[in-house]
């Protein structure tokens, strides 16, 4: 019985998440808005378990993981579980992790149960040690600057556009390769 | 930065993503790739002259039914390597169907055959550098691919690595027919396999270097 009734939260809120995660997709920012920060506590269980010996990497690795799943969101096929989508980009973001401080041997865990993965939440978030305003500041102009207005002020972008005199088209762009280029960063910087 | 705050971020101006974005990368990336292959074989190679009576003869169809084949095949596995979280259970048999078919045919031509034309059968006339004027033709598919597939998100690197190279060698040797004189099954099962064969393994050795987001 109880394990029915566990099956049956999980699979509500994976199509919970899910309607989010699509209209977030066709264009609503405050349900993608909600859809993150819903993911973010999931993920965190996810990481947190799996990084039993790596705790004070757990947060920054959250972060990683949710700016992947935005920069890859386009990725996302409706007909696709979405758990499974989550999960295989934690996954390969812990993976990475790993390799890079070479040390595989913290897995203690076996990585493959992809069903449950929203059966577990925390929405305690640590401080993460690594700041991300840094690595913005580190970016070249033309992806921070568009990131800055549009994504942390809030402005239009037409309103980016006018300001930095560049145009709409390069706010655009700007925006989207600087999200990948901070990506690469946090890459390169662990 | 706080997660709240980097969550704020992301979703800020996120706007609409338009749907169907690996298709139309690859559908760009096939093009530039088939392109890029048709060219480097015009200007190093010729279109055989008797390709018109070539195109009379079963085998010829054949050996391009068998290389759409894995064109198709390949493709298809790319596609669900490029998105994470997608099964691959039946993908390797789908790539091993047109395999499995020439094979047989090739094994049948070769039982035909009278023992002293089986080496003919084998090597035809061009064995020597077939397979390595698929890879070269391959080289524009393989960068085109490489790059749909990177702005996409494959978790299996390795495994996408050598489909990417796979379908860049497929493709190669789709328009390698065009200049190709040899028709025999056996020639085309083993050279023209080891052909794409070559692109596929590069994929696989490059694929966690190239392919990581």
């Amino acid at each position: 019985m109880q394990r029915t009734t566990r099956e049956e939260g999980w699979r509500a809120k994976e199509v919970h998440l899910r309607e989010l995660l699509l209209a977030g997709l066709a264009g609503d920012n405050p349900a993608y808005q909600v859809f993150l920060t819903e993911l973010s506590a999931h993920l965190r269980a996810f990481l947190r378990k799996r990084l039993a010996r790596l705790p004070d990497e757990v947060e920054d690795l959250v972060q990683e993981s949710l700016i992947a799943v935005h920069n890859q969101r386009h990725t996302y096929d409706a007909g696709q579980p979405l758990s499974a989508w989550v999960q295989a980009i934690a996954r390969y973001k812990l993976v990475d992790l790993l390799r890079r401080r070479a040390a595989q041997d913290v897995l203690n865990d076996p990585l493959d149960d992809e069903a449950d993965f929203f059966s577990t939440a925390d929405a305690q978030a640590a401080e993460a040690r690594r700041d991300l305003n840094k690595l913005l500041d580190e970016l070249p102009d033309q992806h921070r600057l568009p990131i800055i207005h549009t994504k942390l002020e809030g402005l239009s972008v037409q309103e980016a556009a006018k300001l930095t005199g560049m145009s709409e088209s390069a706010i655009k762009v700007g925006v989207h390769r600087g999200l990948k280029a901070l990506a690469a960063r946090i890459r390169g910087s662990a | 930065m706080k997660t709240d705050d980097l969550i704020n971020m992301l979703a800020t101006g996120a706007g609409a993503v338009e749907p169907h974005a690996a298709e139309r990368r690859y559908a760009k990336a096939m093009v530039a790739g088939a392109l890029g292959a048709l060219l480097v074989m015009l200007s190093m190679l010729s279109i055989r002259r008797d390709l018109a009576d070539a195109a009379l003869l079963p085998m010829f169809w054949l050996k391009i039914g068998f290389v759409a084949s894995v064109v198709a095949a390949s493709l298809f596995a790319v596609l669900r390597l490029s998105r994470p979280g997608v099964r691959i259970d039946w993908v390797p048999r789908l790539i091993a169907a047109p395999l499995l078919v020439m094979w047989f045919i090739a094994a049948c031509v070769l039982i035909e055959a009278d023992p002293s034309e089986r080496a003919e059968l084998f090597f035809g006339s061009t064995a020597a550098y077939c397979p390595f004027l698929i890879a070269l033709l391959s080289v524009p598919a393989f960068v085109s691919l490489t790059w749909a597939m990177k702005a996409l998100a494959p978790t299996r690197p390795r495994l996408a690595g050598f489909a990417a190279g796979l379908l860049s060698g497929a493709t190669a040797a789709l328009v390698y027919c065009l200049h190709c004189p040899e028709i025999e099954a056996p020639f085309i099962g083993f050279w023209y396999v080891l052909g794409m064969l070559i692109p596929a393994g590069v994929g696989a050795v490059l694929g966690r270097a190239l392919l990581r987001w």
